[in-house]
């Protein structure tokens, strides 16, 4: 056994929890903030405990927005809707295409078949910020700007997904195909009773992952989106920061921060298990 | 790797893979295709028609001061942030490696930040160091330091290496927090069997055995440096003062959108692709993709 001491246990902790004091500072900084009024934010030091104004400063801020004279005015609830379908949206959307495709590749021969791999492939290569300004102007001239559907689309089309569930099909014993045909079994049969089945864990493991990636999508929105209606909640908070000497109402900014950030690192605590193995093995 | 049993036919699998493949054309291909081709024209300032120009857009570009500054700018950022983020990452999963119990308790508490979005980390740290009210750059000016973020380019440049390097760390942490336990106990304790101390069995077997992850957290997180980061720029500095941090993809979106230079847009955007094609194929030739433990 490696030898342990006494002190060195300690100190391990000690640094550990160095890290995790770091890692919680500036969001404890800013639910503090989200507590307090505004006027103990504009005359610094902020205070170290909350305040008493969290009902209120969060009531605001979901369904009314900035107060006047401070920035952009749009209920947050409003941003946290349109956030979540886009997030579910592209994560629902990604999986389905590419549990399909994936199950094509795996399980038939069929014309160009090497040929439709290898253009999905070439799709891993290219975030969407690399092409935005052509991949604007296609959603501009499909009439797509502010609209869900402009949201969702140009984010799906990644392989990602794709190769994971490829690679884990596999995986998959040919005897199940065989089994399956010798019982008469028709191919979208096999796919819906007993491939999706047993590809839940990789699923639900996908399924942290692509959400994060939806919900925190920044770039895209902020361009697609002109109607106020039509922001999400990351990309929106810019907009209640205003430039030049104006003041931020910062409880409202605070509160929002904290509510954009609170259903993602639900979905990674709640589901940690698939989230660390969603992670590890394909990194978005 | 193929299956030897498969379904016969061949329409019902062009229809499966019909949606993805139309989704590529219409916001890949398509979008790809388009900035290549817009990168070898020069719109008049009208807009009202373009004109052929080879690769003058290109040779604008590498000759033009700005965009090699923004080059700079992008290697240091993404060094910094990958290096900084990087080195905590290990050092934590180092230290929780070294507890029995209590590593999973350290491990949720330090990997929720990845679900942090780039911009909100970026909100978080303006607000700290907010010169008027910022709790950072309170006692900083206690102790006699002066901070102005949206006047010095380098304490700018700071803020955002700062701002993104803190969301990143958990990613790094879990990775290599996996990478330590897959090293067997054994090799480890036949090194300190045979009298190699902490720091030696760390640097002769477990960084050695680590280089494989390490190098393709190295590719992933400049990537991350390169793209992900535009959220953190944009909140805190929007590329300034003085475009000291402007990189290279805000710079496709400055140029793109708010200038509407779209030529020398496109002719920047095909040089990201070339830069993100080649790491691609760096990661893909000379790492598994799948991390092996």
């Amino acid at each position: 056994m490696v030898e342990k001491k006494k002190s060195g246990y300690w100190l391990t902790h000690l640094g550990l929890i160095l890290g995790v004091l770091f890692i919680f500072f500036p969001v404890w900084l800013t639910f503090v903030a989200s507590t307090v009024t505004q006027d103990a934010i504009i005359y610094p030091p902020l205070p170290m405990l909350p305040g008493t104004e969290f009902f209120e400063n969060y009531a605001n801020a979901l369904f009314r927005g900035s107060p006047e004279g401070y920035g952009a005015k749009v209920p947050v609830i409003k941003m946290m809707m349109n956030s979540a379908i886009m997030a579910i949206g592209i994560t629902v959307g990604k999986i389905i295409i590419s549990l399909l495709s994936a199950f094509a590749f795996v399980y038939f021969r069929f014309p160009f078949r090497n040929l439709c791999f290898w253009l999905i492939f070439i799709t891993l290569m290219l975030p969407v910020e690399v092409r935005i300004v052509p991949t604007y102007e296609v959603v501009a001239n499909l009439n797509l700007l502010n609209s869900y559907t402009g949201l969702i689309f140009p984010l799906i089309a990644s392989a990602t997904a794709t190769f994971l569930f490829r690679q884990f099909f596999m995986t998959i014993p040919d005897e199940m195909v065989e089994a399956a045909r010798m019982d008469g079994c028709s191919p979208m049969r096999f796919f819906f009773d007993i491939l999706v089945p047993i590809s839940k864990t990789n699923i639900a493991a996908l399924f942290v992952i692509l959400f994060i990636f939806g919900w925190n999508q920044y770039l895209w929105p902020l361009l697609m989106t002109t109607d106020p209606d039509m922001r999400t909640i990351v990309m929106a908070i810019d907009s209640m920061i205003p430039t030049g000497d104006d003041y931020a109402h910062w409880p409202t900014v605070m509160a929002t921060a904290m509510l954009a950030m609170i259903p993602p690192v639900i979905v990674v605590i709640s589901m940690q298990k698939f989230f660390v193995k969603g992670l590890l093995e394909s990194d978005k | 790797m193929e299956k030897r049993v498969f379904f016969k036919g061949w329409w019902l699998p062009a229809l499966l893979v019909a949606p993805q493949l139309l989704i590529s054309f219409v916001f890949f291909f398509y979008p790809s295709g388009q900035a290549i081709w817009n990168s070898l024209f020069l719109p008049d300032p009208f807009g009202l028609k373009t004109e052929f120009v080879g690769l003058d857009n290109f040779r604008f570009l590498l000759s033009d001061p700005y965009y090699l500054a923004s080059f700079k700018t992008t290697v240091i950022f993404s060094t910094a942030v990958s290096v900084s983020s990087m080195a905590l990452g290990l050092y934590l999963a180092a230290l929780a490696d070294r507890l029995i119990k209590g590593a999973g308790v350290y491990q949720t508490l330090l990997i929720w930040p990845y679900a942090i979005a780039p911009a909100i980390a970026g909100v978080l740290w303006l607000f700290m160091f907010n010169g008027n009210i910022g709790l950072a750059s309170y006692y900083l000016k206690a102790l006699g330091y002066e901070w102005n973020h949206t006047l010095k380019g380098d304490q700018a440049m700071f803020l955002v290496i700062l701002a993104s390097s803190w969301g990143r760390i958990s990613y790094n942490f879990l990775f290599f927090l996996a990478g330590l336990q897959a090293i067997p106990k054994s090799i480890i304790e036949a090194a300190a069997i045979d009298g190699a101390s902490f720091w030696k069995r760390f640097g002769t077997i477990v960084i050695p055995l680590l280089s494989p992850i390490t190098f393709f957290l190295l590719v992933v997180n400049i990537v991350y440096a390169f793209f992900d980061t535009f959220g953190v720029i944009h909140t805190i500095t929007s590329g300034g003062p003085e475009q000291s941090t402007t990189i290279l993809v805000y710079k496709v979106f400055s140029d793109g959108f708010v200038s509407q230079d779209l030529g020398s847009s496109a002719a920047q955007s095909v040089i990201l692709l070339v830069l993100v094609g080649i790491l691609t194929v760096i990661q893909f030739k000379y790492i598994e993709r799948k991390v092996h433990y």
